[in-house]
């Protein structure tokens, strides 16, 4: 295997959008059954240099070499017929249709209006999941399929296309521990069969857990190649910032204060009448990072709703939702901002901000019935722009070019920076809802950003974070509780905590055990 | 030059390229383009009357235009000026024929341009209330509510309000007209452009004003481009819809004070000539701007009245395919800017 020629050559591939380069004079070689890993901060051009060598864009310049063999694809078809397979952040799968169909698709087989010879590509398909130990039934319908079983249909597909060389772009962003152990498992297994496995993350554990080797991106250039052994954590973050950075922020005890939020025996059924919150009780404290851990739908946006009074209004909800002894559940958002609370919800370009409007009215929104901001019919224009220079420095926003840019020129870090800048200047605020604060955020963000929180906790706030990242919960929390359909499955004491947090793999471990 | 530096000068290529086009149309039916459109600027441009008919036309478009484009910061299409501008003028008449004699012009006319704002806004509303209640798509009921304003108005014409063996309802009372600028300003054009134009060029004003100067313009434009964003922030979305669709229908009945008040003075069949429909297209070509709506008005207030002026020339009808083409190219050009820098 080692004296073949690498699965994958790169040299010098480059790729601008205008003025911008995306992929600066990159080289990479992939050797045959290797875990290749490609890390690097959002915009560093990993998904630039993946989309390249899946035929979806062009390089300006530079050459590709798949097995030895120069290659030039001017669609993913070329691609796919060179033996190249991607799956995707986002699925490509047609909801409706079996894990059969959605696997050959594309490839049917069939003259266009000849019958599908469907129980044969089916037999083919659960043989070809049961040699790889997918454990995917070929008639299950793909809706009522899990996200992990989804992209292990996804992976059949590449399998049945008889792909050798498979690009995987984020592909644990959606998935729980254990499925992500599995996933992993898989990736191990094609890998010693002879496949190259190229893989886009931003999870330097990861890296480090399955990868062969690892490239490190920066502003479109790789800034080195090592094999996995040679790497760490610290090493590769500041490979990818530039920079030192503090992956573990300093988080001291404190002694907490009154009870500020205070969550009874709360159910939540949808309108559907699926239940999604099941006697939910939990009480936080001023001074007190309350962190929720568990897999995404299990009940983190009902939750969120519900605190922040975006809930469906046709779901049937019970229990109670006391704000430093006074109900708020049935209030308002703004009634409920009033009182003091902030929220940073999941999705931030959904939610928080408006990416067409620019820095100052972002920082008004939401806030902008705080009379401090008003004069006249209309806003303290001079006010605002006073405050966005003082925040942008503070939090250290960075944006480039004129003044007041549009928000949607800012990079993901920067714009949750934004977020977090205007709801933590919220006059009188007690309670902080954090919901995912850090996804798809930079590194170097992510320890402004975690700096901040710690530093509201200690100013005697009180933070409810809710967080896929069990990482960033057990480094923040005060204490954790598992959140599993819909309830309190455990909740970890602070002393608990702060031992668990010098044995961390074993901690998290714990964990996952209750949350899934 | 990138596109976004182009974006601001599709409007003109649209304009440029539909006379363009219908320049090629005019050579086809054997007449010289220069000709027709060097005639066509005499008669409008040279002349008071002309440029009073201009004016006269394009004051109804730009508030037509303006009720279109406010539903369009939120998102709503408004199909439904005409339906609008139909309910104001006839509520202007009716009102103008119910109030005495001897009402005080202050009095009369404010009355009767409050009771064909109310009545076009009521018409905008029951769409709104059944968008927000029921989620009923606006575009189809907007065109529902016309059909309905028309067969309202005309049965109410015919059968309860016109005046013996014609097709109009009686002259309003004197107190509730309004002026014309020959009379305001001692002008000799003899055209029937009146006070309205004024007052929609302010009404263009205020609602540039309101949308990004005040705080309630703010929190429409915010619920416009992200509803769920703008929900999350606190800003009821259905209010704004609602609020957004009575001022937009208030703006078609006010129509009614250019075409009723100021000119006709009775409310007549066909009274609207479809400006109401013609204030979509003010409003796409403006971009939605409100003072943008001021030229694309004016653009559109010359076409019309400029091709009947060389209708001995070539058939009026031509304007209309050059009315449609900017609008079409205006919605097209974008995207065909955006293919050619890709590649």
């Amino acid at each position: 295997m080692g004296t073949s020629k690498p699965a994958i050559g790169l040299s010098g591939v480059s790729k601008s959008f205008g003025a911008f380069k995306a992929n600066d004079d990159v080289s990479l070689s992939i050797a045959q059954g290797e875990i290749h890993a490609v890390v690097g901060e959002n915009g560093a051009g990993k998904s630039t240099l993946s989309n390249i060598l899946y035929g979806l864009l062009r390089p300006d310049a530079g050459s590709i070499e798949i097995e030895g063999r120069p290659v030039s694809f001017s669609s993913p078809r070329q691609a796919i017929r060179a033996g190249i397979g991607m799956v995707h952040q986002h699925f490509m799968l047609v909801p409706t249709l079996t894990a059969a169909e959605n696997i050959i698709l594309g490839s049917e087989q069939a003259g266009l209006f000849a019958p599908l010879p469907i129980t044969r590509l089916e037999r083919e398909i659960a043989e070809l999941s049961h040699r790889h130990g997918l454990g995917i039934d070929p008639r299950a319908r793909v809706s009522g399929l899990s996200v992990g079983e989804q992209q292990r249909v996804e992976i059949l597909k590449l399998l049945y296309r008889k792909a050798k060389i498979l690009i995987l772009d984020e592909p644990t962003a959606v998935l729980s521990p254990p499925e992500t152990e599995k996933l992993f498992a898989t990736l191990r297994s094609l890998a010693a069969e002879g496949r190259s496995i190229l893989l886009i993350t931003h999870k330097l554990d990861e890296v480090l857990g399955v990868s062969d080797s690892v490239s490190v991106m920066r502003r479109g250039r790789l800034v080195g190649s090592m094999p996995t052994s040679f790497a760490t954590k610290e090493k590769l973050a500041r490979m990818m910032v530039g920079r030192e950075v503090l992956l573990r922020i300093d988080n001291p005890p404190q002694q907490p204060g009154i009870a500020v939020l205070s969550v009874k025996h709360l159910d939540y059924a949808g309108p559907d009448g699926r239940k999604r919150l099941q006697d939910l009780t939990l009480a936080v404290r001023a001074g007190e990072v309350y962190g929720i851990a568990g897999v995404e739908g299990n009940g983190q946006s009902e939750l969120l709703s519900l605190l922040w009074g975006t809930w469906d209004r046709h779901a049937r909800v019970s229990g109670s939702i006391e704000l430093a002894g006074r109900p708020i559940l049935g209030l308002h958002p703004s009634e409920i901002a009033s009182m003091g609370v902030s929220m940073i919800p999941e999705d931030r370009l959904k939610s928080a901000v408006v990416k067409e409007f620019g820095i100052e009215e972002n920082l008004l929104f939401g806030r902008h019935r705080e009379t401090g901001y008003h004069r006249g019919i209309g806003f303290d224009r001079e006010k605002l722009r006073r405050d966005a220079e003082r925040l942008t420095g503070e939090y250290d926003i960075r944006y480039s070019g004129a003044r007041n840019p549009s928000l949607a020129s800012l990079s993901g870090g920067n714009q949750q920076k934004l977020v977090l800048a205007r709801e933590m200047e919220r006059p009188a605020m007690q309670l902080l809802v954090l919901a995912q604060p850090t996804r798809g955020v930079d590194i170097g963000a992510i320890e402004l950003i975690h700096r901040r929180i710690v530093e509201s906790r200690k100013r005697g706030t009180a933070i409810i974070l809710i967080s896929s990242e069990l990482e960033e919960i057990i480094a923040l929390s005060t204490r954790i509780g598992c959140l599993f359909e819909g309830g309190i499955r455990r909740e970890f004491s602070e002393e608990e905590v702060r031992s668990g947090r010098l044995e961390e793999s074993g901690f998290e471990k714990e964990i996952g055990l209750h949350i899934t | 030059m990138s596109r976004k530096n182009l974006q601001p000068f599709i409007p003109l290529f649209s304009v440029l390229f539909a006379l363009g086009a219908g320049s090629v149309i005019i050579a086809a039916t054997g007449n010289s383009p220069a000709e027709v459109y060097l005639r066509m600027f005499r008669s409008t441009f040279g002349s008071g009357y002309g440029f009073g008919q201009v004016l006269f036309r394009s004051t109804t478009l730009v508030l037509t235009g303006l009720a279109v484009a406010l539903p369009f910061k939120l998102r709503l299409f408004n199909v439904g000026a005409e339906g609008q501008l139909l309910m104001g003028s006839f509520a202007a008449a009716i009102c103008g024929i119910a109030l005495p004699t001897d009402i005080h012009p202050v009095l009369g006319t404010s009355s009767a341009l409050v009771a064909a704002m109310a009545a076009g806004s009521l018409w905008a509303l029951s769409a709104g209330w059944l968008k927000v209640r029921y989620g009923v798509n606006e575009v189809i009921s907007t065109i529902m509510l016309n059909f309905i304003a028309q067969g309202i108005t005309g049965y109410l014409l015919t059968n309860l309000f016109a005046v013996h063996s014609t097709v109009h309802t009686p002259t309003m009372v004197p107190g509730t007209l309004l002026p014309g600028l020959d009379s305001l300003f001692g002008l000799d054009w003899h055209s029937p452009a009146n006070l309205s134009t004024i007052i929609a060029i302010g009404m263009s004003g205020a609602s540039a004003l309101l949308l990004y100067r005040t705080r309630y313009g703010y929190t429409m434009i915010a619920a416009g481009l992200n509803p769920q964003a703008a929900r999350h922030a606190g800003i009821d979305t259905d209010a704004r819809i609602l609020g957004t669709m009575a001022m937009g229908g208030a703006l078609a009945g006010l129509g009614a004070g250019n075409l009723v008040l100021g000119y006709r003075h009775w409310f007549e069949a066909g009274l609207t000539s479809g400006a109401g429909f013609m204030g979509i297209a003010v409003a796409l070509l403006a971009g939605a701007h409100p003072l943008g709506i001021l030229l694309s008005a004016l653009l559109f207030g010359w076409l019309d009245y400029g091709g009947l002026t060389v209708n001995t020339m070539v058939p009026k009808e031509l304007f209309m395919i050059v009315q449609a083409m900017t609008i079409l190219a205006i919605i097209s050009f974008p995207a065909m800017f955006r293919k050619r820098l890709r590649q």
